[in-house]
């Protein structure tokens, strides 16, 4: 059986992430045959995409647990062709490879739709816009490796920190119009939408008043707590941010 | 306002996601869309007709200045950066999520064939998807769809930008390219 595959175009075998499981597999034997979808010689597909399976335990490949579904879909498809049709044998729906025809047919087209998305005009590869040039931004793409959880306590010491930097006057300030924490959340969710992540600091510049800063600060704890946010701080620099869910 | 173009013309320049005409006219603090329009199309044809370096796009429901693909290389060169570029499942798994959201990871599983926890959670890290909501169904599956970032990041308008299911069958008469 070896030989047999051997005289033939080899099988390229994606690991990993390059995975591209079963779907892919049919994909690649009906290309190879130059098969139409529509109506699949499935003994001779059965055959061959079981060939390949033996040739992966062969190569000591490990076969993921989705490939052996799919074997056992064909084979049981091959096992209903050969059963003589007893009532009405016309009608598309009673051809037992409809169940793999199907999704045959909307998995081709996700491919296509992938292709399609390959051919745009990418940015930040064929095209760019101008750069952010945000001081706040240096330590984003550094990985999280350098980024901890923090606790509430820190969290605290940070708020604390921000309550002293506004100024006297402001913080004698009474003021009656204070936006409501519900608000400020969907405010800060938009931020967050727009920007991916935002420092804690950044979310109290705008706040004028110690009722707004308060204000704010419940908003981001009320967040955390329902796991819309992930609040993080750069090992090194110490700047506490604030991550999208 | 007589110079409304050089106006709109500056906004384009400094702003760093794509503008919308909506806030065009609150930072301008006019209302009359159509004038925002034409001067956003005059611009367009005039960076067309000069041959510049960029070019007005109309991205995620905005415009923005954009640089022309085919100098995309120079700017690779001295950016000196090469972006991590999306797997062939990662793209997968995003077109599913494009044409058929709000979807369920077990819908995209089902359609692509393999397990996709790895992909959805390195494309809610790179916001190219995000998090819709959860189904009520047991065990209250989470919904995703697609971000304004992945519009920027594939140059689409909106989502009705993305060729229909028939253009997607014309242009699958060539079989895909599985060269990966």
């Amino acid at each position: 059986m070896v030989e047999q595959i051997q005289d033939q175009t080899p099988y390229y075998v994606h690991l990993g992430d390059l995975f591209d499981g079963p779907m892919d597999l049919l994909v690649h034997l009906v290309k190879k045959n130059e098969l139409d979808i529509y109506d699949i010689p499935i003994a001779l597909i059965t055959k061959q995409y079981l060939e390949y399976l033996k040739l992966m335990k062969a190569l000591n490949i490990d076969i993921a647990g989705e490939f052996l579904l799919m074997a056992a879909t064909l084979v049981h498809i091959k096992s209903r062709m050969l059963l003589p049709t007893q009532d009405e044998p016309e009608g598309e729906e009673d051809d037992p490879r409809m169940e793999i025809v199907r999704p045959l047919a909307e998995y081709l087209q996700l491919k296509y739709a992938a292709e399609d998305l390959v051919k745009r005009n990418q940015l930040d590869w064929d095209v760019f816009v101008r750069e952010h040039c945000d001081d706040d931004t240096e330590f984003v793409d550094e990985g999280s490796e350098n980024l901890v959880q923090v606790s509430l306590f820190e969290l605290i010491d940070a708020f604390q920190e921000i309550i002293k930097q506004v100024s006297p006057e402001h913080f004698l300030n009474i003021t009656v119009d204070t936006i409501s924490v519900k608000s400020r959340i969907s405010q800060i969710a938009d931020i967050l939408e727009q920007r991916g992540s935002v420092t804690f600091q950044k979310l109290f510049e705008t706040q004028a008043t110690k009722g707004d800063i308060i204000v704010t600060f419940l908003a981001i704890l009320e967040m955390a707590r329902s796991q819309v946010i992930r609040i993080m701080q750069h090992v090194s620099s110490g700047i506490i941010r604030i991550f999208h869910g | 306002m007589d110079n409304l173009k050089a106006i709109v013309e500056s906004l384009l320049f400094v702003s760093d996601t794509s503008l919308t005409i909506d806030k065009i006219k609150t930072v301008l603090e006019i209302e009359d869309r159509k004038a925002i329009h034409n001067v956003l199309t005059t611009l367009a044809e005039e960076y067309e007709s000069q041959k510049r370096g960029f070019f007005l796009a109309e991205v995620a429901g905005g415009y923005q200045l954009r640089t022309r693909p085919e100098y995309g290389q120079w700017i690779r060169r001295l950016k000196q950066t090469r972006p991590a570029r999306l797997s062939r499942a990662a793209l997968e798994t995003l077109a599913v999520i494009a044409y058929k959201q709000p979807v369920l990871r077990s819908d995209i599983e089902h359609l692509r064939g393999v397990d996709c926890g790895g992909i959805l959670r390195m494309l809610l890290e790179r916001r190219l998807i995000r998090v819709l909501g959860r189904k009520d169904l047991p065990g209250r599956p989470i919904i995703y769809g697609t971000t304004k970032r992945f519009l920027e990041l594939f140059d689409l308008k909106d989502l009705g930008d993305l060729p229909t299911p028939k253009d997607l069958q014309a242009l699958g008469e060539a079989w895909p390219n599985d060269s990966t």
